[in-house]
Parts: C-alpha cells; sequence; structure tokens
C-alpha cells in the first residue's frame, strides 16, 4: 500500500510514536473541553433556594436551564384573561339576556357573563360549554363553579398563602375537558394476595412508580387517616397494629404520600422538613404549614366536592377498577411547580370566581 | 511484567488439580464431589482450578433449604403477576413476598397475607443456620481456628435480630423485611424514619464507624502488602514468624506517616474485630429500636447530643421564590 522507501524508512527508523500520540490526545483533548466550557458555560450549572439554617443541608436544587424557562401554561392564561368590564349601574344581568346562566352567575352584567362563559369555554376546553342543559358537563360544571369559589375564598390560606394568586378553572384543567393528574382508587394491586401484600410492590401512577403502597391518597386525601407516624416521646410502649401504634407499613404508607407531594411541587423533602427531626414542628418550614392546610383543602374538595359528582359521569369518565369519580390531589394544581403556574395570579381578572358574594370589580 | 498482567493474582498455574490434604481418616475426600477443571477466566479472579467441592450433609440441607426459599419467594412474586413471565421480569425489582400485616401479630396468618412469608422464612433460617454450621464443621476437619465461623455468627446476628429476635420482641411479625429489591430498601428508609431517625442511634453511629473502618484498613492493608510484594511481602505468613525487610518497611511506612503501626499478624485481628463489630454493633442498634427505644431523635436530645442550629426555617429568610425562578416583577 506505501511505497517502499516509506516502509523502509519506518524498519530503519522506529519511533515509538503512542506516547506522544497519547499525550497529545490527552492534553487535546482537555483544552477542546475546556474551550467548550468556558465558551458555552457549564451546561449542568445549578442553583438552590436555601430553606433552612446554615449546616442543616436544607435546599431546593435545580438546573439553571430548567430554572430559565418559564412554565408553558402560563402563555396559555395570558392569552385567555380579560380585564373586567367594570359595571356602571344599570346593565342588564345574564340572568336575564341569556339562557342557561350557571346558578350563582344570573347576577353578573351580561358582558361580563359573556367574558367569563368564553373564558371558561376556553380553559375547560368544552367549545359549548353549558349550552346543553341536559348534559353531565353542564350538572359538573355548575359543582365546579362553586368549588373555585371555595377553593378561592374558603381555602385562601393555602391558596394566596404566599400572595394573591387565587384559582380558576384553568389551575386545573390547562385547556383540557379533563384535568390532567386526577387520581382514581387502585388497590388492591394484586389478586393472589390480602392485606399489605396487595396494596404495594406495583409501579403505579398512585405509588409515584416507586415500590411504596399504592393506596396512600385514598388513605389520607380521601379518608382523612392520620399522616404522622412518630412517638413524641423517646420511648412508648405499643405492639405494631394495636392501639394505635404505628408500623413500619404506616411509615411507607406516609413515605408514598410525601413521595406524590414532593414531586407534585417539584421540590425535596427540605423544602417543608429538617430531614433529621421529620416530625418536629419546632424543625419544619412555613411551606410545612401551608402543605398541611393543602392536606386538608383536597380531603374537603374531594370528600364535598367530587366524590359525590360519582353519579353524573358517564362510565367511561369513572376509574378504571373501583368505578369511582376521578379526584384531586396536588399535582392536580400544582403539575410539578411550587406555585401553581409558578405564582402567577390567576384571580384578580375574575372578581366573579373569587367570591360566592357580588363581585367585587373595584368601584 | 508479562507475568502480572491480570486482576489480582499472579501467573495461572495450570496443571494436575490439586486434591488437599485428608489427614482426619479418609472421610474428607470421600465426601469431596466433582471432577476438578480448569477455567482461564476465573484464573483472572483467583485460583483457576474449579472443584472439587465438599457438600457434606450441611451443604446438601443448606441449598436444599436454600432453594425452597428462592423458590417460595419467586413463585410468590410471579403469582402477584398473574403468572406473566414478561410483567414479572417488568416488575422483578418492584415484587415482594411480604411479611404479614400488623392485625396478624405473631401468630400464623393466612399463607396469601403472610403466612408464605414465614414459611419460606423457616426454610432460609434452615439454611443459614446448616452454612453456618458448616463452616465449623469444615474448619474443624481442617484442624483450623474457627474465626470464619464466629465472623459469619456475628452477620447471622444480625439477620436474626432483623428478622427473628426483634419481631418477637415488638410482638408483631409485620417488623420483619420483606424479600424484595426495593421493597427491602423502602423497609429499611421508613423504619428509620419511624423511629425517629436512626443516625441518632449510637449503635448505628458504632456500626458505620466499623463498617468505614472495615473498608479503610482494607485498603491500606491491601495497598501496604502489595507495596512490599517486591520484597517478599506478599508471603505475609512468613513475614509474621520471621520479619524480613518487606514488614520492617511497611512498618516504617506507617508509622513514619501516622506514628503508629500494626504488625505483619495484628493487621489481620485489626481487620476481623472491625468486620465482626459492624453487624454485632448493627444488631444491637436494631434490637433496642422500638423495644427500648421509639424515637431516636428525642433519645438524642435528651441525652444532648443532638445540637440545634441558629437560623430561620423557611426560603423567606435567604431570598424569593420569585428571584429563584427569575421572575420577579
Amino acid at each position: 500500500m506505501f511505497p517502499k522507501w516509506f516502509s523502509k524508512w519506518n524498519r530503519d527508523n522506529p519511533t515509538n510514536i503512542y506516547g506522544p500520540a497519547i499525550a497529545f490526545g490527552v492534553v487535546g483533548s482537555a483544552v477542546f473541553a475546556a474551550t467548550i466550557l468556558v465558551a458555552w458555560g457549564q451546561p449542568f450549572s445549578t442553583d438552590s433556594l436555601q430553606t433552612g439554617p446554615r449546616g442543616a443541608g436544607m435546599s431546593v436544587p435545580e438546573f439553571e436551564a430548567d430554572l430559565a424557562k418559564a412554565d408553558p401554561s402560563i402563555a396559555g392564561f395570558l392569552a385567555s384573561t380579560s380585564d373586567p368590564v367594570v359595571p356602571q349601574g344599570g346593565e342588564q344581568t345574564a340572568g336575564r339576556a341569556r339562557d342557561n346562566v350557571p346558578p350563582g352567575l344570573e347576577d353578573l352584567t351580561v358582558e361580563n357573563y359573556d367574558r367569563l362563559l368564553a373564558a371558561m369555554r376556553e380553559w375547560t376546553g368544552i367549545p359549548d360549554l353549558f349550552d346543553d342543559p341536559e348534559s353531565y358537563q353542564t350538572s359538573v360544571g355548575h359543582v365546579m363553579i362553586g368549588m373555585t369559589r371555595t377553593i378561592n375564598e374558603g381555602w385562601d390560606i393555602h391558596v394566596n398563602a404566599n400572595k394573591e394568586v387565587g384559582v380558576t378553572c384553568y389551575t386545573c384543567h390547562r385547556g383540557e375537558p379533563v384535568p390532567s393528574d386526577v387520581w382514581f382508587k387502585t388497590g388492591p394491586v394484586t389478586a393472589s394476595t390480602e392485606g399489605w401484600s396487595s396494596n404495594q410492590n406495583r409501579v403505579t401512577m398512585q405509588s409515584q412508580y416507586t415500590s411504596l403502597p399504592s393506596d396512600a391518597l385514598e388513605k389520607y386525601l380521601l379518608d382523612g387517616e392520620r399522616i404522622g407516624v412518630h412517638d413524641l416521646e423517646s420511648r412508648v410502649a405499643g405492639v405494631p397494629g394495636e392501639d394505635g401504634y404505628p408500623g413500619i407499613q404506616q411509615a411507607e404508607r406516609t413515605y408514598a404520600l410525601m413521595n406524590y407531594v414532593s414531586n407534585s411541587l417539584g421540590v425535596n423533602c427540605v423544602f417543608c422538613h429538617n430531614t433529621r427531626a421529620f416530625y418536629d414542628g419546632s424543625q419544619v418550614t412555613p411551606q410545612w404549614a401551608t402543605e398541611s392546610l393543602g392536606i386538608q383543602m383536597v380531603l374537603e374538595l374531594n370528600n364535598d366536592y367530587l366524590v359525590p359528582l360519582q353519579s353524573m359521569y358517564p362510565e367511561d369518565r369513572l376509574g378504571p377498577v373501583h368505578e369511582d369519580a376521578p379526584k384531586l390531589a396536588c399535582k392536580t394544581c400544582h403539575k410539578g411547580y411550587q406555585q401553581p403556574l409558578q405564582g402567577t395570579n390567576v384571580i384578580e381578572d375574575w372578581p366573579e370566581l373569587a367570591t360566592s358574594d357580588a363581585p367585587d370589580y373595584g368601584n | 511484567m508479562a507475568e502480572y498482567q491480570n486482576i489480582f493474582t499472579q501467573v495461572q498455574v495450570q496443571g494436575t488439580p490439586e486434591m488437599g490434604m485428608d489427614d482426619t481418616g479418609g472421610r474428607l475426600l470421600a465426601e469431596r464431589a466433582g471432577t476438578p477443571f480448569y477455567s482461564k477466566l476465573v484464573g483472572w479472579f483467583g485460583n483457576a482450578q474449579i472443584g472439587p467441592i465438599n457438600f457434606g450433609m450441611l451443604g446438601l440441607v443448606s441449598l436444599g433449604s436454600g432453594f425452597m426459599w428462592f423458590f417460595i419467594v419467586g413463585l410468590n412474586m410471579l403469582a402477584q403477576v398473574g403468572w406473566s413471565l414478561p410483567e414479572f421480569l417488568r416488575q422483578l425489582f418492584w415484587l415482594a413476598l411480604e411479611p404479614p400485616g400488623p392485625e396478624h401479630g405473631l401468630s400464623m396468618p393466612p399463607l396469601n397475607d403472610g403466612g408464605w412469608y414465614i414459611i419460606s422464612s423457616f426454610f432460609l433460617l434452615v439454611a443459614v443456620l446448616a452454612w453456618w454450621a458448616r463452616t465449623y464443621q469444615l474448619a474443624a476437619s481442617h484442624k483450623m481456628g474457627k474465626h470464619v465461623f464466629w465472623a459469619f455468627g456475628s452477620a447471622i446476628w444480625l439477620f436474626l435480630v432483623l428478622g427473628l429476635f426483634r419481631p418477637i420482641l415488638m410482638g408483631s411479625w409485620s417488623e420483619a423485611v420483606p424479600y424484595g429489591i426495593f421493597p427491602h430498601l423502602d423497609w429499611t428508609t421508613a423504619f428509620s424514619i419511624r423511629y425517629g431517625n436512626l443516625y441518632y442511634n449510637p449503635f448505628h453511629c458504632l456500626s458505620i464507624v466499623f463498617l468505614y473502618g472495615s473498608v479503610l484498613l482494607f485498603a491500606m492493608h491491601g495497598a501496604t502488602i502489595l507495596a512490599v510484594t517486591r520484597y517478599g511481602g506478599d508471603r505475609e505468613l512468613e513475614q509474621i514468624v520471621d520479619r524480613g525487610t518487606a514488614s520492617e518497611r511497611a512498618a516504617l511506612f506507617w508509622r513514619w506517616t501516622m506514628g503508629f503501626n500494626a504488625t505483619m499478624e495484628g493487621i489481620h485481628r485489626w481487620a476481623w474485630w472491625f468486620a465482626v463489630l459492624t453487624p454485632i454493633t448493627g444488631g444491637i442498634g436494631i434490637l433496642l429500636t422500638g423495644t427500648v427505644v421509639d424515637n431516636w431523635f428525642i433519645w438524642a436530645q435528651e441525652h444532648h447530643f443532638a445540637p440545634m442550629y441558629d437560623g430561620s426555617y423557611g426560603y423567606e429568610a435567604y431570598g424569593s421564590y420569585e428571584a429563584f425562578i427569575g421572575r420577579e416583577e
């Protein structure tokens, strides 16, 4: 392949080319990598939000690349919102001028009712919402308006814990008739076993794809069972399963719920807890209190609003295992963000949804 | 250095298989099974000769019983996925044979709610104890010390605490560890959380000290011997009874490095005790949890070794969410 003189010269002049080649390759690669890093920056750089005293390791880390991207749903909301039409007095009310006005909205001015109806249709992705009084969507929608007002008014302490943000249909629905991240009862997850063997060790959404129990949402966010498993003294006599002495199983179920909460909010344990003493009320953050209120809110909304809708839904809207009504939990609103829609104030344009009294247009 | 191109061992020697001695009247040779052969691959990691092996009655009991445990666990997992092999493989790391629920206490539960767990645990117990007895029997046959037997015993102590002693003291089999890949890890986390953070359990601390200490001693000793192999230091037994330049250099190296050195014989006692104390102290820590102490963090506060930190809780004291996500007004 090579000319003879070339091969001969190589034979006569044996040289170790591997040493220099490896050295050149290593140094060259290092220079190349350093140049790229300097020119383009560190692609995996992180930022963290400190959540507790220094030394306790309490912080929520995020990739800077993720932090730079705003929640894409925010744009969808901003495109659908509009300034309220401040009534000057003497306007026609929706109840007189329009058909099929949902109860509670009859006293709105026609302008604001039309505005709200258009927005609700966009938020829920149901173009003919409330047109057909016979549709199940109309009956469910009536309840949902009441639920939205309850959240804004009665659970102001959770929803507006940091600042006024409120909720609208969009907070959960995001333009879809069935909101994402609703949940159904799923247990038992095996047919061949009973008891605690049957509610865990399967890949389910309810267990957040861990092998922890899959019934945590059901027990804690529907049945209202006690979440805490710790003893508040160094020694407490008791036998697991008797007189409320929690066993390892209860701890695993709590852990499943906590996994769900942290994934729903895109945070870690130390957003709320000092992990050295999970139970200790003197070592939790204010967010722990906000979250506890959120759990109470979810309990009320599931039991008072969503579960009673079961009989209204068509069959294909019910749960695959128990034919139960879809239920909500943290992720239904939060969608992986610490504050839904990253703390966008969605209620300021919609006083009609903020209260069950007459809306406050600021006039 | 061509003869040194292997991972841990020296040149592979392959010849007539070494059958070993038999100075106990022929019993050992009689119970040796299998025709020995050589494996080049195995030789890269250790001795290239495979077999013969001495099962003995205890070995057979142990293997048979161990396989019973293995099959009970596996078939239970398979039953949980409706006897579907693809699902079995897909969910293998999630599946488990769980102990009975707390409502069954120490009674024999139904087979499908922990009963199989109890049965399989019995087989596992027999298998482990038979293998333990075997380490004693084989050591006695070879007129060896019983160091391996006692060391294995320390591991069995931890195993028995987890699966037998502690559940009995707690009054419920539900406290035992599930047989499953992820589920036993869940158990470990939940156990620590349930009892107020196991890191404040001083015996857990000791166990960690001995575990990490074992690793450190192993690395120091291995490195030292490899480093003086060129002076014959790998012939440790000879160096113990007849100290040569290898031992001198190794000892001087450590004495000059940290002012103290173990001896050629003593380093092996250091390593043995560190390894053995890891499960012994760990087992004590587990045994005390839920039986004597129910919340280790509060216990640590009562004994004044859980420091309080100065500073606020909550990010509001350190920044704002809006600034963090770059959405300041």
